[in-house]
């Protein structure tokens, strides 16, 4: 048995470990496993293949467009591998009521209609009150409006759900909580279970959907964390049968200061990891950030990923010429803008789809 | 003699309905075409009202929208959906789907029902995507349902008719049309279900995921044909433990 109660023997995975997980319509645990293990590693093309079959049977060739926007990067956490980290000199801004308005203005201008909010965490500079704010001005340009902020209780998402927000996204970064204590030194983030149980309680708040990532490249076994955010979202479909379920798949990049560090999740790591989530959680949506090369998005939005990015600006201000300016979280790898993102989803037999919610106001 | 398909008051020709959403908007028109499709599934979430990539603007003129309520998870959220089709200019035939089960997508029978009153009350002409359950159905046409559209198995699987004998069950008590909603992988299925005497079949991912869509779409309709004529033909006696005795068990009687 390759899953045991305190982790996962990756070398003991067969390659008709692998072959038996391919040939399931329901994959169990221990066959998701099988897909993230060493041995899967070597049979990418084959895992490619029953990829992007279940893709495209579960999803047609639809590829979502969105695009963030960072209205502040004040934050009291201290995540050693996060530019917005407070300890870094870096320039600090939170956009005025009247700078997002501008912002969303620029963005909705280019046929966007999903928006993803951020901002660092701070209560101080971006209270519930702030973000409600963001929400209902972003419900005037866009269809669907989705937050990447910080964790809060129950009663804090249904306000932001009654603003008009339905997509709660919170990255768990690493499941292994010893290391999640090494690399988040201070501020309130440094609470892992609060933090795990975030998707849970904005469901509980009223909100659609949820997504999952974890930050791989943070702890050594990669495929473990991976492995993790796979369950985290299955356990939380199994209990809320109706939450949309979706998978963010970051890896560390060079950040500020730390241009030179060396990248140990490759491409080749990532795909394995998307096709595994896929596999494992048929329906759940995927989405690849600009965080990664065009040729990466364009190959693996073939494949498995569901949502992409396009038009992206990561600093404060950066859709417009903001006076409130602000550094960037990382530097992004593909700065394609919308028409561009398109082209390249056309030539691959794709659909570029900007609209695909109603906001029913329930 | 004509053997129309008739929907409240409408009258249609063709049998095969398309789903879209599945394949890139440019084949819409000549999927269309080839399918014969008179009515065509869109998704209201999906429509971009003058924005970019709207489903709308692909549809070719004379080809009946039904727009579907994808996305609701009770019956009010369909009707706000149904409302915004309204303005939309989708027209009032509006299938209804609820959904509280992202993993496969079934249909939520008990909110449905409700979702037709709803709809009927607003003066839709109401289309429920259903798990196939008899009850549930006379339920749903008592409400106000124009059409029943039972799964054939979970959307997108491909896997055919897998609820066979409870939609027969559902053919054979209903007084409208019964549409097969779900799961038709391949011709052949959509062909069973018409000898079966469903009224018609939608397909999406049995087209959209074929290598060649357009052509698809073409077996599509001549199988949908194919299995409307066996229906209407009548099908012959099949025997089904053992041949028939040449010789007859009461070739005995004498008197």
């Amino acid at each position: 048995m390759a899953l045991q109660e305190k982790g996962v023997d990756w070398d003991s995975f067969t390659v008709s470990d692998v072959k038996r997980a391919l040939s399931r319509d329901h994959l169990e645990t221990e066959d998701f496993a099988a897909l993230l293990s060493p041995v899967a590693a070597g049979m990418l093309e084959e895992i490619a293949e029953r990829a992007q079959k279940v893709t495209r049977d579960h999803f047609g060739n639809a590829i979502c467009l969105f695009t963030p926007l960072y209205a502040s990067n004040y934050c009291e956490n201290r995540c050693v591998y996060c530019g917005f980290n407070r300890d870094n000199d870096i320039k600090r801004a939170k956009l005025t009521e009247d700078e997002i308005e501008k912002e969303m203005e620029n963005i909705a201008s280019s046929g966007l209609t999903e928006i993803l909010l951020l901002t660092g965490e701070s209560r101080k500079f971006s209270d519930i009150d702030y973000l409600c704010m963001l929400v209902s001005k972003a419900t005037d340009h866009f269809s669907s409006v989705g937050i990447e902020v910080y964790p809060m209780n129950s009663d804090d998402y249904r306000r932001l759900h009654e603003s008009g927000a339905d997509y709660v996204t919170v990255f768990q970064e690493t499941y292994d909580p010893g290391r999640y204590a090494e690399l988040h030194l201070g501020g309130p983030k440094r609470v892992f279970s609060y933090r795990f149980n975030a998707q849970e309680r904005a469901l509980m708040g009223g909100m659609r959907g949820v997504a999952f990532g974890a930050l791989l490249g943070l702890r050594k076994d990669w495929r473990m964390d991976a492995f993790c955010c796979g369950v985290h979202g299955s356990l939380i479909q199994r209990k809320y049968p109706y939450a949309e379920i979706s998978y963010s798949l970051p890896r560390l990049r060079p950040r500020i200061g730390h241009e030179q560090d060396d990248v140990a999740v490759t491409e080749k790591d990532l795909l394995q990891v998307a096709m595994a989530y896929r596999l494992f959680m048929p329906f759940a949506g995927q989405t690849i950030s600009t965080r990664e090369s065009p040729r990466f998005r364009n190959g693996i939005v073939n494949i498995c990923a569901t949502k992409i990015s396009a038009g992206v600006s990561v600093d404060i201000g950066g859709h417009s010429e903001a006076e409130h300016h602000g550094d960037a979280q990382f530097q992004i790898s593909d700065p394609r803008d919308v028409q561009q993102v398109c082209d390249s989803l056309r030539s691959l037999g794709l659909q570029p789809v900007f609209n695909d919610y109603v906001r029913s106001g329930f | 003699m004509s053997d129309d398909l008739v929907i409240g008051n409408r009258h249609f020709k063709s049998r095969f309905i398309l789903g879209s959403g599945k394949f890139s908007l440019d084949m819409t028109k000549k999927v269309i075409e080839n399918g014969g499709v008179e009515i065509a599934t869109l998704a209201v979430r999906r429509v971009n009202n003058s924005g970019k990539e709207n489903v709308l603007d692909y549809m070719p003129p004379g080809v009946t929208l039904l727009p579907n309520t994808s996305g609701a998870r009770s019956a009010e959220e369909a009707l706000v959906i149904a409302q915004l089709a309204r303005e939309l200019g989708c027209g009032d035939m509006i299938k209804i789907e609820v959904v509280r089960d992202s993993r496969y997508l079934l249909p939520d029978n008990a909110e449905t029902i409700k979702a037709v009153k709803l709809l009927a009350d607003e003066g839709f002409l109401p289309l429920p995507y259903m798990m196939p359950d008899l009850t549930a159905a006379q339920s749903m046409v008592s409400a106000g349902a124009a059409a029943i559209m039972p799964l054939g198995a979970p959307i997108g699987s491909n896997r055919g008719l897998l609820t066979r004998d409870f939609i027969q069950m559902i053919v054979e008590e209903v007084d409208v049309p019964v549409i097969v909603d779900a799961g038709i992988g391949r011709p052949s299925q959509a062909c069973e279900a018409m000898e079966m005497g469903c009224a018609a079949v939608m397909a999406n991912t049995a087209v959209a995921t074929a290598s060649d869509v357009p052509e698809m779409a073409t077996a599509f309709r001549m199988a949908i044909e194919a299995g409307r004529k066996a229906y209407l033909a009548g099908l012959g006696r099949v025997l089904k433990d053992r041949g028939e005795a040449s010789s007859p068990l009461t070739g005995f009687l004498g008197e």
